[in-house]
């Protein structure tokens, strides 16, 4: 393994890294937003929940597929359906999130005079980070876990040494189990980084 | 907003769209600065609503709510409630803020310096009987009692001249709930400020309240009075029987010994008659007399002196 640390695995677990940075971060932005919006207008939960269940329903060979003549082989191509895996997790989360905040809590904040603003950035986010901390935990590990397939398009990422095994004659089955437990070790690293922000950052339960 | 306080209910009315009969019904109600006002009634009643209704968590569709004259309807809503204190029966505290930024709330959106915050904090722990270590705890570390204090220091804190409370200690054990009374009562003495105190128990109501409002289903006033008037003369039989057939009691208990007119000290007393402080409620001293058979009590003072008696046929003219 040692032997091909610094010209094979390293560099694709910096690429799987980087996939799985940017899908999250986008899938958070775009979850977050739409949770924002169906917070004020109840009306189109559900329908964004369905539509985000949908898009997991694709298959992911499918869609990079579909994606590969339009934006060619590029991280594009790969990240836009991990982005798109990673609402069904972080939207319903987020709306769930949001509406922890117990009804006492929400009465006394607009009894003392609190905006609808306040009520939001003041009380609403922060009881609701339990329950993003959660999605997002989930959503990292189930990304890292399928950029592992992203691999098809370019070899980018863990996947790629995985791939390049299985096309041989004699597959060698040590690129399998290297690659495969670093996907697993950064998985469970991701996990621990979260865990220990929902630490710091949530010391009011118990 | 400044000033005294004094509240009026001018004619509040409000029906629920697709509800059957008045949430409230033409209440009028004159509460003058300073004043600790208490709403009871049965559920349905409408009491919870009228109160919130001062800080226009509810609206209402006609009539008007006028705190020193100025109707609650000229200020922004958000402008309004930052004048007024709130505190409701499930503590409503912010479960991740700690007890010292949970009190520092309202004097933090409107802007207090850091060190004025920090002080008002300070000096609302010690009002409300809390340590200053508290101010760290989160209120999940909190006993009901303890929540309800926050609550109260919170409602506080920038000192308003109106504090609404939503049947505060509905939720408390009974001992616990005693004790908060008492120090309500002590507080309100302190801080001289308008209170509305929504509660479905008449005991609570006699002890809390200076006046009384009596409010029965359809949002319909019973009565609005003091304690004492409205035992001694029950305006109507559904008053009579919401206040219970013990009122003549009840009455005797807003009594203590010492504010009554004693006959003097003649000749020997009966050693047989019970000795009795001079803050025992009239109540108590009755009991004292039924239970032992005398027809008097002796009423000691702090030091121990005899004061005077109190004789069985005085209690009875107390109540006439």
């Amino acid at each position: 393994m040692r032997a091909h640390w610094g010209d094979t695995l390293q560099p694709r677990l910096v690429e799987h890294v980087e996939l799985t940075l940017i899908a999250v971060s986008l899938g958070f932005l775009f979850a977050f937003g739409l949770a924002l919006l169906s917070h004020r207008i109840r009306v189109i939960e559900q329908p964004i929940a369905l539509a985000a269940a949908l898009i997991y329903t694709i298959p992911s060979v499918a869609a990079f597929l579909v994606l590969l003549p339009v934006y060619g082989v590029s991280t594009t191509t790969i990240v836009i359906p991990l982005t798109g895996y990673s609402l069904v997790i972080l939207y319903p989360n987020i709306v769930a999130g949001l509406r922890a905040a117990p009804q006492d809590v929400l009465e006394a904040a607009r009894g003392m005079g609190l905006t609808s603003g306040q009520v939001l950035t003041r009380v609403e986010l922060p009881l609701a980070l339990p329950a993003i901390i959660g999605g997002l935990r989930i959503a990292v590990v189930s990304t890292v876990s399928i950029a592992t397939i992203a691999a098809l398009i370019g070899g980018k990422g863990l996947g790629g040494p995985i791939f390049l095994a299985l096309q041989e004659p004699t597959p060698f089955r040590t690129e399998i189990y290297s690659a495969g437990g670093l996907v697993v070790a950064l998985a469970l690293a991701c996990d621990l980084v979260l865990v220990g922000a929902k630490r710091s950052l949530i010391r009011w339960t118990r | 907003m400044s000033g005294a306080g004094e509240i009026v209910f001018d004619r509040v009315s409000k029906t629920y769209p697709g509800r059957q009969g008045h949430a409230l019904e033409e209440l009028s109600l004159d509460i003058p600065g300073g004043t600790f006002c208490v709403l009871v009634g049965p559920s349905g009643g409408g009491k919870t609503t009228a109160l919130k209704m001062v800080n226009r968590l509810i609206s209402f569709d006609s009539g008007d709510i006028r705190i020193d004259g100025r109707s609650v309807r000229e200020l922004p809503a958000v402008e309004l409630r930052r004048g007024i204190g709130y505190v409701i029966q499930q503590t409503g505290l912010f479960p991740h803020m700690t007890v010292g930024d949970n009190v520092a709330t309202v004097p933090r959106l409107l802007g207090w310096e850091k060190a004025r915050v920090q002080a008002r904090v300070a000096e609302l722990l010690d009002l409300v009987g809390l340590e200053q270590g508290d101010a760290k705890r989160y209120p999940a570390q909190l006993s009901g009692g303890q929540g309800q204090r926050v609550g109260l220091a919170r409602a506080l804190a920038a000192d308003p001249p109106v504090l609404l409370m939503d049947e505060p200690f509905g939720a408390l054990d009974p001992i616990t709930r005693h004790r908060l009374q008492l120090e309500l009562r002590r507080l309100h003495r302190e801080v001289a400020k308008t209170v509305i105190f929504v509660t479905h128990d008449i005991d609570e109501a006699i002890t809390m309240g200076d006046r009384i409002a009596i409010l029965r289903e359809g949002g319909r006033l019973a009565q609005y009075d003091t304690p004492d008037a409205i035992l001694a003369n029950p305006a109507d039989a559904f008053v009579e029987q919401f206040i219970g057939e013990d009122r003549a009691l009840r009455r005797l208990a807003l009594r203590h010994v010492g504010d009554v007119q004693l006959s003097h000290v003649q000749g020997t007393v009966p050693g047989t008659w019970p000795e009795v402080a001079v803050t025992t409620t009239v109540r108590n001293a009755l009991s004292l007399m039924v239970g032992s058979g005398s027809d008097g009590v002796l009423v000691v003072g702090d030091d121990g002196a005899a004061k005077g008696v109190l004789e069985l046929k005085q209690v009875e003219e107390l109540l006439r």
